[in-house]
């Protein structure tokens, strides 16, 4: 019976990623535009949108290799998994052994391999420019992401996501430089990996700009919609890890009964919307860098992740 | 662990090093002054919270003296002087910023590395205090390294000194006079420095120090 609770709540939290990631991005595509004094779409659009792709018929580049049609699905269950082993509402999932930092950022890695080989495979200029852009965000963001995993590793004495979190909400934490200079460097990367406003724009079709809509520019169909289906999961998974870590507040523990689990989801809820709302927030009062201004961005999120390496190695060697 | 007293104190001298860091690579004069105030501010936050953990009533006139010279008064003083000068839109061109940061990173490591090793039997106060003032000290040459204008050379110089007092607050029993004598000679220094700009600029039309290069007679 235990093994089948598990199941099941395991099971909610796969299937409620998938549900609520267009939701967050309706939120934060709905705040933006209010706060530009428009209207904005409502926010079940990207529900809609989904739907409408889903019943498109698939155009396909007549030199689209195989990799071309298997790319999406790919992408979309790597992202998935990762999505899914954050804790959302509970800690002591089925799989939370499994949810360990290092795996995430592998899962988020090949997702974005495969990706940019799409992006590459029919042969087209706007797809390779994407990839190359990507990758080279990707190289600067990256090794910032390792960064802040070790400093959390170092502090909580392990990587695993659900040690972290309860880490984090016992007294010992303390007042830590470290964990300010994490928070701030992990925003910073989930912005770029994210595609968000001052590193890419994910609104328009410029092709100054454009980094992720340039590479899936050839899709259509119902691999459009996975493929923007997998960059929402991946949005809602930057905003639960950033909450799972750094406000774990209302997490039910371990085997908890269904009242904890039910207080975890409405917590969960309100951390969501909070942050859908800061992003759109900060969206609206930042402007878009120029691309060769972006290894700058990085290279602070990455030199805030050294530093709290660093100052950490003090308190601990005192 | 050491209690949240320890924590403060870490807290401010590490955003101490973190805002020296962010000295280095802004090009901008008025927001390289801003930052310096930041700077000196959180040197007085710092000082100010070692003066009440460690009951040493004296420390908060060192923290009073960096408030009000160093926070307000010398940055609110460059902001003229910048305006004066007719640089204050100026954007410096700053050395590649990329090995810059890595540059300054290394210097904290090494100066972390350095620091920790050899004062082993000292307070833990004072051992974390010099260790990161060592690293701003070192910050601060390399700000005034990197640069071309004497303006935000000068800025460089007073980062400088903002670690020197970081670690007279950690060593115990500094004298009142000399502390006081230094804030005043550092006073001092600003306004001949400002003086001396103000005649760079006559003579030569321009603060960036690569025109005195030529005037001395040296080839590149």
């Amino acid at each position: 019976m235990a093994l089948i609770a598990d199941l099941a709540v395991q099971g909610a939290q796969m299937s409620l990623v998938v549900l609520l990631a267009p939701a967050a991005t309706g939120i934060v595509r709905k705040a933006k535009a209010r706060l530009l004094r428009r209207q904005g779409p409502p926010v079940l659009q990207p529900y809609r949108d989904l739907l409408r792709l889903m019943r498109k018929d698939v155009v396909l580049a007549e030199n689209a290799s195989w990799l071309f049609r298997a790319a999406p699905y790919l992408i979309f269950a790597a992202t998935w998994v990762a999505a899914a082993l954050v804790p959302t509402f509970g800690a002591g999932l089925l799989f939370s052994w499994s949810a360990d930092l290092i795996a995430i950022t592998a899962l988020l890695g090949s997702a974005r391999f495969f990706l940019a080989l799409a992006g590459m495979d029919v042969g087209t200029s706007f797809g390779g420019i994407g990839s190359s852009r990507e990758v080279m965000i990707a190289s600067l963001a990256e090794p910032a992401m390792i960064m802040i995993v070790f400093s959390l590793a170092l502090l909580a004495g392990s990587t695993q996501l659900s040690t972290i979190a309860e880490y984090m909400m016992s007294p010992q934490v303390g007042l830590r430089v470290t964990l300010g200079l994490s928070f701030v460097a992990l925003m910073m990367v989930g912005i770029a990996e994210n595609a968000r406003i001052p590193v890419d724009n994910p609104a328009t079709h410029l092709e100054l700009t454009m980094v992720h809509e340039a590479m899936i520019f050839e899709y259509s169909g119902r691999h459009l919609a996975v493929l923007e289906l997998a960059a929402y999961l991946k949005l809602l998974l930057y905003i639960s890890l950033i909450a799972c870590v750094f406000a774990p507040w209302g997490l039910a523990p371990a085997n908890a009964g269904w009242a904890t689990l039910t207080i975890g989801a409405a917590a969960y809820s309100g951390k969501l919307l909070l942050g859908c709302l800061v992003l759109a927030g900060f969206e609206t009062t930042i402007a878009k860098m120029r691309v060769f201004r972006v290894p700058t961005f990085l290279g602070a999120a990455l030199m805030l992740g050294l530093l709290g390496t660093l100052l950490l190695f003090v308190s601990r060697g005192l | 662990m050491h209690g949240l007293n320890f924590d403060i104190a870490h807290l401010l001298a590490g955003s101490l090093v973190l805002i020296s860091l962010v000295m280095l690579y802004q090009d901008r004069l008025p927001a390289l002054i801003n930052i310096y105030a930041f700077h000196a501010l959180f040197l007085s936050l710092s000082v100010a919270w070692q003066a009440h953990i460690n009951n040493a009533p004296h420390l908060y006139i060192t923290a009073a003296i960096a408030l009000l010279f160093k926070a307000i008064f010398i940055p609110l003083a460059l902001h003229r002087m910048i305006v004066r000068l007719g640089i204050h839109r100026e954007i410096e061109a700053v050395a590649s910023v990329g090995p810059t940061m890595l540059a300054g990173i290394g210097l904290v490591g090494l100066s972390l590395s350095v620091m920790l090793r050899v004062t082993t039997d000292a307070d833990l106060l004072a051992r974390e205090d010099v260790a990161f003032a060592l690293s701003v000290l070192l910050i601060g040459l390399l700000i005034m390294v990197t640069r071309r204008n004497a303006v935000s050379q000068v800025i460089g110089f007073m980062s400088l000194e903002n670690g020197l007092v970081l670690a007279a607050t950690g060593a115990k029993g500094m004298p009142l006079v000399v502390e006081i004598s230094v804030a005043f000679s550092v006073l001092i220094a600003f306004i001949v420095i400002g003086i001396f700009l103000f005649r760079i600029r006559e003579r030569f039309d321009t603060v960036d120090v690569h025109a005195l290069d030529r005037f001395r007679g040296e080839r590149r």
